[in-house]
């Protein structure tokens, strides 16, 4: 079925530009096997001082994603399909390589899940962190060293003067992190990407680094977009949400819309699917039978579709657009299309993801 | 569940020495027993000596002192040709898929091994039995002659469920079962486990860093630190009121999936970090990082003890 149903163009609903807008984009890796379509035409933007989540799950394209947005796809065998990423104005895709390097770091930071894969094992934490530095900015190795030791003491790093002559391998692991944190807003980036920050870490490390993000953010004003499959320090940490499914963004809002009005049915299970400790043991959760789909072959209609309780022919046949169903609030799924005549009354109905 | 015990740990002790001058204390002096038809819950941060308890329980290691009784039957020091008969009775559930299965066998292969090294099928009834398991654990026969790289995650924890399943067991040991699998992936399988362990009366050590998963499915649970028990408790109990004030920080520490309720908590965020379990302090462990600390605290070590019913808690304020 050739559907006639046409998308409305995509827009942010604030008037104000965003800081970072994803338009599009399109992002395949070119494997022995075949293609894989990895990001899917995402869409998403993120207001100044704001943070962004973006959930789902292993392989859903949510760090491919940002990492177009730091051209840190490896190409062969990525390339960024199509699209725009729209930062400050300027578009990230048309930079050259050169121009590049003046936005990563300085502009925009990134932190990883794995804090070794971020730090330089051959080298000590100062030194990488005044090497940041001194790339971007023009202050002698001195005035560096002073920055990157109080860098290193506001991640509450305890000792930093001794610390920063320490090499990564002499750090726990959130104090790797710390240290990574410290690196990347060495240069006082606009905007501060978290992939899978803490989930490495234990649960009361985890605590600490959200705390110290969240201070940052207040004292920095900085905008973050955080990736992360873990529900509650979404919950804890961001004002918006994304949900990706497939390399497909299938729902976005704010934090209390998602929670507690989510309107797409992967979104429904995903909160339902994860035990409590203030609800009662025991029960059986609600988990989402099957697996996601092979990207090799991304399916015609909604990639959710085969997993769907609420699936119909047409979901099969052709993908949702996102249609805006209140202010901020999108949604890709046929349940809310105008021509369905329970459209209304599945709106209504949304939002039982959390009884309270 | 009834009042008789599967499981009974006392004092047990697992110690590595790694030099002249440094021993781990991994498990340092732990006691707790598994009703039958009983879920315990393991919980407690990377290092704290959890994995240690479970494997030391399933004689993967010997333990360093203290005593494991099984059905009964003190195992702690008997020898492997004495513990065919507990091998059978006990198993395990790994946490990584991708490393507890033998990539060059098939699954039938995987699943029909322990069934050939007790004897306790061959031929049509084998197959049969393969095939029976498969279905148990939601796949399919003609899964049976493929290899584990041809699954996914899920998947392969259902492999490793079923092979756990083929010799009929009382007691399994599940040791981060669902942590390296995807959200939605990871009720699947708590689901799957749950409904397993009711149907067949299996007693339970759930072990993992979780916190509401593992309160999700156990009975009871048990929280650790750097190779201490420093609680236990029912599940409802020890979440509604926990005592140890490493517990509470653990509590707190754990983010609930609702923004109205994360904005509103007051947390109680840990200082510092895990000491190392490598020639330890005397004293409580927890006593550099506790709120509460007191003097006494960095001299000598609190014992396990039961404050309210069924509440065992090892903290001098109590």
């Amino acid at each position: 079925m050739e559907t006639a149903i046409e998308g409305k163009a995509f827009a942010p609903s604030s008037g104000e530009a965003p800081l970072l807008s994803i338009e599009d984009l399109q992002v395949s890796f070119y494997t022995y096997a075949g293609e894989v379509h990895a990001v899917r035409g995402v869409s998403y933007s993120v207001k100044k001082g704001s943070s962004l989540a973006v959930v789902g799950e292993s392989g859903c394209g949510k760090t491919v994603t940002v990492q177009s947005v730091m051209r840190l796809i490896p190409t062969p065998p990525g390339r960024i399909k199509g699209g725009r990423i729209i930062f400050k104005g300027k578009d990230i895709l048309a930079l050259s390589e050169k121009e590049m390097q003046s936005v990563r770091g300085k502009e925009i930071g990134m932190i990883f899940q794995d804090p070794m894969t971020g730090l330089n094992p051959t080298m000590n934490v100062g030194s990488q962190i005044v090497e940041a530095i001194v790339k971007h900015q023009r202050v002698d190795k001195a005035t560096a060293w002073e920055k990157a030791v109080k860098m290193l003491e506001m991640v509450e790093i305890p000792n930093p003067k001794v610390r920063a002559l320490q090499y990564p391998h002499q750090y726990s692991g959130g104090m790797r992190q710390r240290a990574m944190i410290a690196m990347a807003l060495a240069c006082e980036p606009d905007l501060l990407i978290a992939d899978e920050p803490t989930t490495s870490l234990d649960v009361t490390i985890q605590s600490q680094i959200l705390d110290l993000l969240l201070g940052l953010q207040e004292r920095l004003g900085m905008t973050i977009i955080i990736i992360t499959h873990n529900l509650g320090v979404v919950a804890r940490l961001a004002n918006e949400i994304v949900v990706m499914y497939a390399g497909k963004v299938v729902e976005q809002g704010t934090s209390s819309q998602i929670f507690y009005r989510p309107l797409h049915p992967y979104t429904h299970a995903l909160l339902r699917s994860v035990p409590r400790l203030d609800r009662k043991t025991r029960t059986a959760l609600a988990s989402i039978p099957g697996t996601p789909p092979d990207l090799f072959v991304p399916p015609k209609g909604c990639a959710f579709a085969p997993r769907c309780p609420r699936a119909m022919k047409v979901c099969l046949e052709a993908d949702a657009f996102p249609m805006e169903l209140e202010k901020e609030h999108q949604v890709s799924c046929w349940l809310y299309h105008e021509s369905n005549p329970r459209a209304a009354m599945e709106l209504e109905k949304g939002g039982v993801a959390i009884e309270r | 569940m009834s009042a008789e015990l599967a499981l009974e740990v006392k004092n047990l002790k697992k110690y590595f020495r790694l030099d002249r001058r440094r021993t781990l204390k991994a498990v340092d002096n732990v006691s707790f027993t598994v009703g039958k038809g009983e879920v315990l819950g393991i919980v407690g941060e990377s290092g704290c000596g959890k994995t240690t308890v479970g494997r030391t329980i399933a004689r993967l290691y010997t333990p360093t002192s203290g005593s494991i009784i099984f059905d009964g039957k003190d195992i702690t020091s008997a020898k492997e040709s004495e513990l065919l008969w507990f091998r059978r009775k006990l198993q395990m559930i790994f946490q990584d898929p991708y490393a507890s299965l033998d990539p060059r066998m098939t699954v039938s292969e995987i699943i029909g091994e322990p069934l050939d090294v007790h004897r306790l099928a061959t031929g049509k009834e084998r197959a049969e039995r393969i095939n029976h398991l498969l279905s148990i654990v939601g796949l399919s026969p003609e899964h049976a002659s493929r290899f584990p790289h041809e699954f996914s995650g899920g998947q392969r924890q259902r492999i490793g469920i079923a092979r756990a399943l083929a010799v009929d067991p009382e007691f399994i040991i599940a040791d981060e079962p669902i942590s390296s699998l995807d959200v939605s992936i990871q009720a699947q399988i708590v689901n799957l486990l749950t409904r397993l362990q009711e149907e067949r009366g299996l007693s339970f050590i759930f072990i993992a860093h979780d916190l509401s998963m593992v309160r999700h499915i156990s009975h009871r649970v048990g929280v650790m630190y750097v190779g201490k028990m420093v609680e236990i408790a029912g599940s409802e109990e020890i979440y509604k009121h926990p005592l140890n004030p490493y517990t509470k920080a653990l509590m707190s520490a754990n983010p609930i999936p609702d923004p109205d309720i994360e904005k509103g908590r007051t947390r109680l965020t840990l200082p510092g970090e895990v000491p190392s379990p490598i020639n330890p302090l005397p004293g409580c462990r927890f006593a550099g990082r506790c709120p509460q600390a007191m003097e006494r605290c960095k001299h000598e070590d609190p014992e396990l003890k039961e404050v309210e019913p069924g509440h065992w808690v090892s903290c001098f304020l109590y």
